[in-house]
């Protein structure tokens, strides 16, 4: 199928981008990398009267440290963070989601913000960043604000995003030396979507022990306890009151969150 | 081999060059002054009345209906077996008072660009009234189902019965096991969807389909038929095709709409199957169901096979192949390579509100390789001992050939219990046993699985004029034609859809007249210049087209003998033709100067020449007419988690017969894609319908196909044994990689689960289907 006919614009700054996308028609959209809005626009799921592509918008393409804490431009491909070659107080993990997202086509053009946006909860940024505690930082008509990932995700599909802001960038704080990170995926094949996905942050230098089921049917299932990491059985109860329902259809989350925290487990 | 470019050399394909660089021309590469494209309105529902189609007043004249096709007077596609009690379907190229699948086409809207077009669909309005549905054939065949043809008393499309009685066999064998096996619903998914360009060519007179087809010539009878024109007034140019697999074996109602709106609007019009219109218009291959029973001695030897085979056919009778092609060809092949007395088999062919059922790839073979293997898996697990063994000891043994099996299949040659051993062997049984019994560290399952089949390929009269459908293969011929500059060109009714025929054929055609391989070019599939033929399907294409070929071009080789000894002054018969030159003892011509003297110098030949010069149209069938019969043992080791009810194949190995091998490298390339795709149906391939008959995958992302890193590495071994009714030997092996892999796949898988005792017998085997298994088992927990 062929996109519903609409206009596109393509501005240099953040300001001129959020002018447009407040035309009160409600029917300007913001597009990145273009690797899920494309595929609705084509299948017409999705048919907005302006396109306003920010990926030309210079401070939305920065890596950078600022402080503690590494902060990455929503038009910041997946490939550049797969790449590497930018300093990363993180230990190298943003790359390592990065490298596992779909295949490198989707990657080449597909984008941090873009993904977070999108907030399909299958995807790797949301349960990544989810359970690397880092912020998104959102652009608006009002100004900027800071809210956390696990404030950010609402549901399947849904943020807190409100009419006329975009993402602008994400900020991932530090991890000490002694951090380890798991982080497994429940796919049928290379590069489709994940069916169960379980994140495991262990940071004894910044007190952090955290747990995520993610790929579910909503927002991801948090669990920052530290006495879950050792004890399966607690850990299992926790998740399955989380997410509830079928006990087969949550099973691969269980296994995958296992399998996350064997990875951090000495 | 004679040469190092003839019969049985690797060369690389001809049409590499302009294929993998980007440069081929395709459907969607077409570009005809005016041209306009296509979109068509399609079912959203599976089943019911049309009420009324609304054209928003802006968009009049640019759509068209049903009503517009039977004002014109263009007929339904027809496609009716002679075969007793087979039930006759109607379908309109755009529907008719009904609707019977989602994605029927129901209008199509003319526009400048695709995307207008779609606009236009996106404005018209339908009023359907819904009816019941029929999703599940099983229950689609019971008393009361709601009816797909409401003329007809219910929705069996045909029944056949193949056998005698078994009961006393079922009496007194020491072993009975039964299965309840089933294969999904499929797609098949070439790289390139259907497409046509339809212009009418005012200098020729003709209606041209510039159309992405593997028959061109049944397209134009077909054509014909519908549009009520004659067969000459309609020319198929085929261009280059990016897969077919079946789906482009077919009239599809889409071309007859374009081919009728570009005499009626008297401008080019172009269609081009997208993806989403594939996935949800075009699910039809593979759907079967059986019930069977095997009987066998203590120690595993069939005494006899009893069989119910269901297989959804969908809504309409596909043109030339009919509904029943799937169905029926279970009853007779369903045996396989097994020697056993007894046999029973009932088919049934259902009608259900999907689209219609079009042979794929394997054609019911998939299917019956899948249920006849796990048959025999199921006999060893019975009697306790090796499958490989009892597999062994039931295979039709070498010295027995030619071999006439209990269906009456004549099977050439072959020796198919060492394509056993040697895929044993190369896929070290030994060592999957020893690392089974020590175990996996990540706590995966390890096993083995082998299936075995034969292909019989290039069917002739004889096997398809029983059917009684719109088509029968006689002889196909081949034309052959020695240029002035002494070059050839071959020209034949088949058409490549990607079987590398440019290359093949010039190595047959070289083999004989010893004319450079990059001197000869092929025509293939446009009806104004190739032979008729049934065109590309069937795994066909060589023995009989390749036949045709050499022997055009052995007759050719006598007229260049002849002509070539008036010029040295010898009788032909002491001449030799080879690499390009006829001798006589030291002297020798040129194939080109012979050709030169033909044309440029005609003074110079003898008064006794044959007037026919220097081209021939041959026609060809091989000794026998019961087609060949290639075959192969595959053979896998896998891997299941058993948390995640996910498959690794650690190995995978091939060891196939296709007699002589024209060009082995394009024979592993076969064997390679066939592969690939039997891997799609055995863990990943599968159409969803929820029960109002939607299709629940729209996309790649729910309809997941194989790709790049799901498909091992497949280690092929060839053994050689000629088939001693074609040209040099060759068998049909174009589909045999597509046949074997889910019966292979599932023994292995069902080796991994049996210290668990769990066993899968369905297709798709997705980690649902083996964690079900494996729940039923009583583990995980």
């Amino acid at each position: 199928m062929k996109a519903a006919d609409f206009d596109y614009a393509a501005p240099r700054t953040l300001d001129d981008a959020l002018a447009l996308l407040a035309r009160d028609d409600g029917a300007a959209r913001p597009v990145a990398g273009s690797q899920s809005l494309g595929p609705m626009l084509n299948l017409r799921l999705a048919q907005p009267g302006l396109l306003v592509d920010i990926t030309r918008i210079p401070e939305l393409r920065d890596i950078a440290v600022d402080g503690d804490a590494l902060v990455v431009g929503a038009c910041v491909t997946h490939a550049r963070l797969e790449d590497g070659g930018y300093p990363d107080p993180t230990g190298g993990v943003p790359a390592r989601v990065a490298a596992g997202i779909a295949y490198r086509a989707v990657r080449n053009r597909g984008t941090i913000g873009g993904s977070l946006a999108h907030a399909d909860p299958a995807a790797d940024w949301v349960a990544a960043l989810t359970a690397l505690g880092a912020d998104v930082i959102v652009a608006g008509p009002h100004g900027r604000r800071s809210v956390a990932m696990a404030d950010f995700i609402v549901g399947a599909f849904e943020t807190d995003l409100r009419p006329g802001e975009i993402i602008a960038a994400v900020r991932i704080p530090a991890l000490s030396e002694r951090a380890r990170w798991g982080y497994v995926k429940v796919c049928r094949k290379t590069g489709e979507f994940s069916h169960a996905t379980g994140a495991v942050l262990a940071d004894p230098g910044r007190g952090v022990a955290r747990c995520v089921v993610a790929a579910a049917s909503g927002r991801p299932v948090v669990l920052d306890d530290p006495r879950l990491l050792a004890d399966a059985a607690a850990r299992d109860a926790a998740v399955a009151a989380r997410l509830g329902g079928d006990p087969a259809a949550i099973r691969p989350h269980l296994v995958a969150l296992r399998r996350a925290v064997a990875q951090v487990t000495p | 081999m004679s040469t190092t470019t003839g019969v049985g050399a690797p060369i690389r394909r001809k049409e590499d060059d302009r294929l993998l660089r980007g440069r081929g021309r395709f459907v969607g590469d077409v570009a005809l002054p005016g041209m306009r494209e296509l979109a068509f309105v399609r079912s959203p529902v599976a089943h019911a009345r049309i009420r009324a189609i609304e054209v928003p007043p802006d968009h009049a004249g640019a759509v068209f209906t049903g009503a517009d096709l039977a004002g014109d007077g263009v007929r339904a596609i027809r496609a009716a077996s002679g075969l007793p009690g087979f039930k006759v379907s109607e379908q309109p190229a755009l529907a008719i008072d009904k609707v019977r699948f989602v994605g029927e086409p129901v209008a199509v809207c003319v526009a400048d660009t695709r995307a207008e077009a779609e606009d236009i669909a996106a404005a018209v309005f339908v009023d359907y009234d819904e009816l019941p549905v029929n999703v599940d054939m099983l229950e689609a065949v019971k008393p009361g189902a709601p009816r797909v043809h409401e003329h007809w008393p219910d929705n069996v499309i045909l029944e056949t019965r193949t056998g005698g009685d078994l009961s006393a066999v079922a009496a007194t064998a020491a072993v009975r096991v039964s299965r309840t096996i089933r294969t999904a619903r499929q797609c098949m998914v070439p790289l390139e969807g259907k497409g046509v360009v339809a212009h009418r060519d005012r200098q020729a007179e003709q209606l041209v389909l510039t159309t992405s087809t593997q028959i061109p010539h049944i397209v134009r009878a077909g054509l014909a038929e519908c549009l009520g024109l004659d067969q000459g007034a309609i020319r198929i140019v085929p261009p280059d095709i990016g897969g077919g697999f079946g789906w482009k074996g077919l009239l599809q109602p889409e071309e007859v709409v374009a081919a009728w709106l570009a005499l009626r609007l008297d401008t080019p019009v172009r269609w081009t199957e997208d993806r989403r219109e594939h996935l949800v218009a075009a699910a039809n291959a593979r759907e079967h169901h059986y019930e069977i029973t095997a009987y066998a001695d203590a120690r595993g030897r069939l005494l006899g096979i009893e069989a119910d085979a269901l297989v959804d056919a969908g809504a309409y009778s596909v043109y030339p192949f009919t509904a029943c092609l799937e169905a029926a060809q279970i009853g007779s092949i369903l045996p396989g390579p097994y020697d056993f007395p007894h046999y029973r088999c009932r088919t049934v062919s259902v009608a259900t509100n999907k689209p219609p059922l079009v042979p794929f790839r394997g054609v019911a073979r998939t299917g019956v390789c899948f249920a006849m293997e796990q048959m025999i898996d199921a006999v060893a697990a019975a009697v306790g001992r090796e499958a490989l063994e009892v597999r062994l000891e039931n295979l039709v043994r070498p010295e027995q050939m030619p071999f006439d099996n209990v269906t009456g299949k004549h099977f050439d040659s072959g020796d198919y219990p060492e394509s056993v051993r040697r895929a044993a062997a190369a896929i070290g049984v030994e060592g999957v046993r020893e690392r089974r019994a020590r175990g996996e560290p990540d706590g995966r399952l390890v096993g083995v699985g082998f299936a075995t089949y034969c292909e019989q390929a290039a069917h002739g009269t004889a096997v398809y004029h029983g059917w009684g459908i719109p088509m029968v293969p006689g002889h196909e011929q081949a034309h052959a034609r020695i240029t002035p500059d002494g070059g050839l060109e071959l020209r034949v009714g088949v058409q490549s859809h990607g079987q590398s025929m440019e290359t093949t054929f010039a190595q047959v055609a070289h083999e004989v007249l010893g004319i450079p391989v990059d001197r000869i070019k092929l025509v293939h599939g446009d009806t104004a210049l190739t032979p008729y033929s049934t065109g590309t399907w069937g795994s066909r294409s060589m023995v009989m087209a390749g036949g045709a070929v050499a022997t055009a071009c052995r007759r050719l080789a006598e007229r260049v003998r002849r002509i070539g000894g008036h010029l040295l002054q010898v009788p032909a018969g002491d001449t030799t033709l080879a690499d390009g030159c006829v001798r006589a003892g030291a002297a020798s011509v040129t194939v080109r100067e012979v050709a030169h003297t033909w044309y440029r110098a005609p003074q110079r030949l003898p008064a006794d020449v044959d007037p026919g010069g220097l081209e021939v149209t041959a026609g060809y069938k091989p000794g026998s007419d019961h087609g060949t019969f290639s075959y192969a043992t595959h053979a896998a080791v896998v891997a299941v988690d058993p948390e995640l009810g996910s498959v690794e194949i650690l190995d995978y190995v091939v060891v196939e017969d296709a007699g002589t091998m024209v060009n082995p490298m394009v024979v592993d390339g076969q064997i390679y894609g066939g592969v690939a795709q039997g891997i799609g149906t055995a863990l990943y391939e599968r159409m969803p319908y929820d029960a109002e008959g939607q299709p629940l995958a729209s996309t790649f992302m729910d309809y997941l196909i194989p790709g790049f890193t799901e498909v091992p590495h497949v280690r092929i071994l060839h053994m050689h044994t000629p088939s001693p009714y074609t040209e040099f030997g060759v068998k049909g092996i174009g589909e045999g990689g597509a046949i074997a892999p889910p019966a292979a796949l599932c023994n292995a898988i069902n080796d991994a689960l049996a210290p668990r005792g769990a066993t899968v017998t369905d297709a798709p085997m997705t980690p649902e289907v083996i964690l079900e298994a494996l729940r039923r088992a009583g583990g995980p927990a």
